[in-house]
């Protein structure tokens, strides 16, 4: 912390971004000391100061996985439409901003596809708005971009977006606080308990070190797995350019063994497993 | 990304052989994204067997959590985990098992459901996950059914004398399951075995 320098802001009242930087570094420092690999964010982490009071703080109960849990959802061709994964195409015209494609694979931890499953993605605009009657943020809205897709893998796990490049956005953690630009998705696995959500970023952000949400994930190569990579091949001539972001869902899931559990399926059930 | 296997030296034993991705906050703006129509009307209201759950989710201070999503994954009243499409387009008879509902100003969540059946032979239980803004990676619990004298299970004995918190209580022909993400009475949220840390 620089000697003598003011804490809050004496407008806004929030804490300026050193004094979160002096939080963010402490506790990676102590990670570093500490020696033993964490793969998931703190859920105590002060530095996003909206965790203090929703964090539990009685340590996780370890439970082995029964009955539904060892199960999904099932999701299909009947719960989506493919055009919901171009969100380019959902308004009247084109929105504005960089067209690109992202695409990858959704596996299980053992590299197994995660076959037919449900993705869906939300982000903000160009201009580092969201639709949504919360976000304040004085940059315009795009009446041609919602910034809402699903869409479901396909039988490899691939799933593939077409979609703006979303702009960072300001919030009120702190003082002149910016998000790195990020796609928030949401995962399903082939066990209820690798049900994830999380947010994509881009290669190369300026804002990384400055973000608490990003900067809870304390170990910099599991901070890495949020970063897509750009990729060439999937850049379209005159189009769109492209990145690559795969994502692995572990959880409680365990290889299934023949007979294991006597469950009916319908006639409509994926036969992964 | 690209791929990563755990081999770090000082890395915890996971016996997967991929690195997971880690989880981060659904953020405050969820709400044009993730809801959608009938989503927490697994069956439609009046149907027979039609059940109400529903709960409140509060904060370290007992406050109401509003902007936080439930989801609860479920067996049929005969103990069958159904494997069937609809989720996200209800056609209002094909009871599918996944329900999802944000909470409101007062921090309740509600959904119209069926019971569920015991499955295998365990208690019979809602699968819960929880997510919210502050809350940086979703947690997990379950909600069982009343207990009417049944044994508790392993889980259950094992939470001791917080295992209440992972019960239902009968309110009215409704069963309430309330969510305390902090505080006295903080529910009992799981991590399983292959789990990365
Ligand atoms: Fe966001």
């Amino acid at each position: 912390m620089i000697q003598g320098a003011a804490t809050r802001h004496p407008s806004t009242g929030l804490v300026h971004q050193h004094v979160i930087d002096d939080e963010i570094a402490q506790t990676s420092r102590a990670y570093e000391a500490a020696g033993a690999v964490e793969h998931q964010p703190r859920l105590d982490y002060a530095p996003y100061r909206s965790s203090l009071l929703r964090h539990p703080t009685k340590d996780l109960h370890h439970a082995d996985p029964e009955g539904v849990e060892l199960w999904a959802p099932c999701f299909g061709e009947r719960d989506i439409d493919p055009l919901e994964s171009d969100l380019t195409i959902q308004g009247g015209g084109e929105p504005i901003g960089e067209r690109m494609v992202v695409t990858g694979r959704v596996l299980d931890g053992d590299g197994r596809p995660v076959r037919r499953q449900l993705v869906e993605i939300w982000q903000a605009n160009a201009g580092g708005r969201y639709v949504h009657k919360r976000d304040q943020h004085p940059a315009p809205l795009d009446p041609n971009f919602t910034g809402v897709g699903r869409c479901i893998t396909d039988d490899q796990g691939h799933y593939r977006f077409t979609t703006i490049k979303p702009g960072p956005y300001p919030w009120r953690n702190h003082h002149n606080a910016w998000r790195p630009a990020h796609i928030h998705f949401s995962l399903f696995g082939t066990d209820f308990t690798q049900r994830l959500v999380t947010q994509m970023y881009f290669p190369g952000d300026p804002l990384f070190a400055l973000d608490p949400i990003y900067q809870s994930i304390v170990d910099p190569k599991a901070r890495q797995r949020l970063v897509a990579t750009y990729d060439h091949d999937i850049t379209q001539h005159e189009w769109a350019t492209g990145y690559r972001w795969d994502i692995v869902l572990t959880g409680g899931h365990r290889t299934p063994l023949e007979g294991d559990l006597d469950v009916e399926r319908s006639d409509d059930e994926e036969t992964s497993r | 990304m690209t791929l990563t296997t755990t081999t770090d030296a000082a890395a915890p034993a996971l016996p997967t052989a991929l690195a997971p991705t880690p989880g981060q906050t659904v953020g405050p703006f969820f709400h044009y994204a993730l809801p959608y129509d009938g989503d927490r009307e697994l069956v439609a209201p009046g149907t027979p067997g039609a059940l109400l759950l529903h709960g409140t989710v509060t904060d370290g201070s007992g406050l109401p959590v509003r902007d936080a999503l439930v989801e609860i994954w479920q067996a049929d009243p005969s103990g069958r985990v159904v494997q069937r499409q609809g989720s996200l387009r209800r056609d209002g008879h094909s009871f599918t098992g996944f329900g999802r509902c944000t909470t409101d100003r007062t921090g309740r969540y509600a959904f119209t459901t069926l019971r569920p059946g015991a499955v295998e032979g365990g208690l019979p239980f809602f699968a819960v996950t929880v997510f919210a803004r502050g809350l940086l990676h979703r947690l997990f619990t379950r909600a069982y059914l009343p207990l009417d004298g049944a044994e508790p299970d392993a889980l259950l004995r094992s939470a001791g004398d917080r295992a209440d918190t992972l019960l239902c209580v009968d309110d009215e022909g409704a069963l309430r399951f309330d969510i305390g993400l902090q505080g006295e009475r903080e529910t009992v949220f799981l991590r399983w075995p292959r789990e990365g840390r």
